[in-house]
């Protein structure tokens, strides 16, 4: 059937209109459920830094809710450990700081969000601080949340995530089973220096009287360095904050 | 004509039953005999993709099985009207929307399964299958039926996927739908009794490899042969 170039190219036309409005008024419809849940996963990733994820997920959403309200206070700081309530006349608040945005920018104008753990209700009872990390892995970013004990030295957990690593291989950094390497490792050294912690090369060996190596993945070595190079520059950013907590500290038990 | 002689020539057939013997073969064939994957050979790459945990490999199958079922069905019932200098375009524009539908609503309702299939879903547009079946029999067929030819090549492709997904979650971690098997067999048989997992079945070599004998072993069953 030879059809004319009019009908053809307003075949095309109209087909453009429905398919698009069907994609946006879909977007539209579902919008609102899709944040809620992205900000829901992001509550999951900061919980999952300290407690386990099981209990995570026998919770229903409102539960998590409930809880992250009754246990997670937020602070945002600058590089130099201050706090900051606004930038560029906006209020600030640690839930809507994008880590992913301000990764683009240099360390010295990020803002750097701290989740505060404590007790139900109490806000002055803190068990852990959480900083977000934000790198890159072997085929696309990598994030996740890293949590100190109130030593401010002991890794209490974390909860790694990734765009796009290797399933089987890079993904794995978000098994319980490789975040759970990290717990009670110490991010300084008994010269009192901030060197961090690293996964190691290969995967088996027995590190638990190394407080600063972790055992690595077999055949993800990169994630693995990129996870390592992303929790080292976090910890210098952050590094003026964690110092004077524990200046603080030092101060309140004397 | 006269109008008698039209109406003796135009004798009424009785309306085909809903799942008669052709139709039911249109959803059977490509279970075994035209089997999308292991016969016809499409569709290999999300095969190899996705199939590491049986969980993702299921809402992968839904997936596909409602992207093809559907867009064989729109195209079906447009079939008359694309032009044809842009069907091809047509065909990739309906598919596209399909297939960015579905992520869509995973995002919003099953968001942890959406992280995990990231890519793979917008890849299903690639699947040879879609284009395949639009191109073979919607572009040819009534609605209903192409509804169902492409519910059978879906269904073939998915107890394909669904069995390499069995066997490589299960050699290569240990698990069935992420319940570990290995570890609750171990000390079974003894002490030191304990199943190890094969690295690569991770892989997509295992796929390769898992894929190969499902393909051996079907056609040593069927007796097809390529010619």
């Amino acid at each position: 059937m030879q059809q004319s170039n009019t009908y053809i190219i307003t075949f095309s036309v109209i087909l453009t209109v429905v398919l698009g409005l069907l994609l946006s008024g879909t977007a539209q419809l579902l919008g609102p459920r899709q944040q809620e849940a992205i900000a829901l996963d992001k509550k999951k990733q900061i919980l999952g830094a300290v407690i386990s994820g099981e209990e995570i997920a026998a919770m229903s959403p409102q539960e998590v809710n409930a809880y992250y309200s009754s246990h997670i206070g937020a602070t945002v700081v600058d590089i130099n450990g201050k706090e900051v309530t606004e930038k560029d006349g906006v209020a600030v608040s640690a839930e809507n700081v994008d880590v992913a945005k301000n990764y683009k920018l240099p360390a010295e104008d990020r803002l750097y969000p701290v989740f505060i753990y404590h007790e139900e209700g109490d806000n002055s009872k803190v068990k852990s601080y959480i900083l977000p990390l934000y790198g890159a892995g072997l085929w696309d970013a990598i994030w996740g949340y890293l949590a100190l004990d109130t030593d401010m030295n002991t890794i209490g957990g974390i909860t790694l995530s990734h765009a796009g690593e290797t399933p089987g291989l890079g993904a794995r950094i978000t098994t319980p089973e490789v975040q759970s390497r990290f717990s009670g490792k110490e991010i300084y050294d008994e010269s009192g220096e901030l060197v961090g912690v690293q996964m190691q090369k290969g995967e088996g060996k027995d590190y638990s009287s190394e407080p600063h190596k972790i055992d690595g993945m077999s055949g993800a070595t990169i994630t693995g360095t990129g996870v390592n190079n992303m929790v080292k520059s976090y910890l210098g950013h952050y590094k003026a904050y964690i110092e004077s907590k524990k200046s603080s500290q030092a101060v309140a038990t004397l | 004509m006269s109008a008698e002689t039209l109406e003796k020539a135009i004798e009424k057939k009785p309306a085909e039953a809903l799942l008669s013997k052709r139709r039911k073969k249109l959803v059977t064939d490509p279970l075994v005999d035209e089997n999308p994957i292991t016969i016809q050979v499409l569709g290999i790459c999300s095969a190899l993709a996705v199939t590491t945990q049986m969980k993702p490999t299921l809402v992968m199958a839904i997936s596909v099985i409602f992207v093809v079922a559907m867009s064989n069905f729109v195209i079906s019932l447009m079939r008359n009207t694309i032009p044809g200098r842009v069907r091809i375009i047509v065909q990739l524009a309906v598919v596209a929307t399909l297939v960015t539908l579905v992520n869509e609503v995973l995002k919003a309702f099953a968001y942890d399964m959406y992280k995990e299939l990231s890519v793979f879903v917008g890849l299903i547009i690639t699947n040879c299958i879609v284009m395949g079946r639009l191109e073979a029999f919607a572009l040819g067929n009534k609605p209903y039926d192409s509804v169902l030819d492409g519910l059978g090549s879906a269904l073939g492709y998915s107890w394909i996927i669904l069995t390499v997904a069995f066997f490589r979650e299960l050699w290569g971690s240990g698990s069935v739908f992420g319940v570990p098997v290995f570890d609750a067999v171990s000390g079974i048989f003894g002490p030191d009794f304990k199943l190890a997992t094969n690295g690569l079945m991770v892989s997509p070599v295992g796929a390769f490899i898992i894929l190969g004998l499902i393909i051996w072993v079907q056609r040593t069953k069927t007796g097809y042969v390529e010619h």
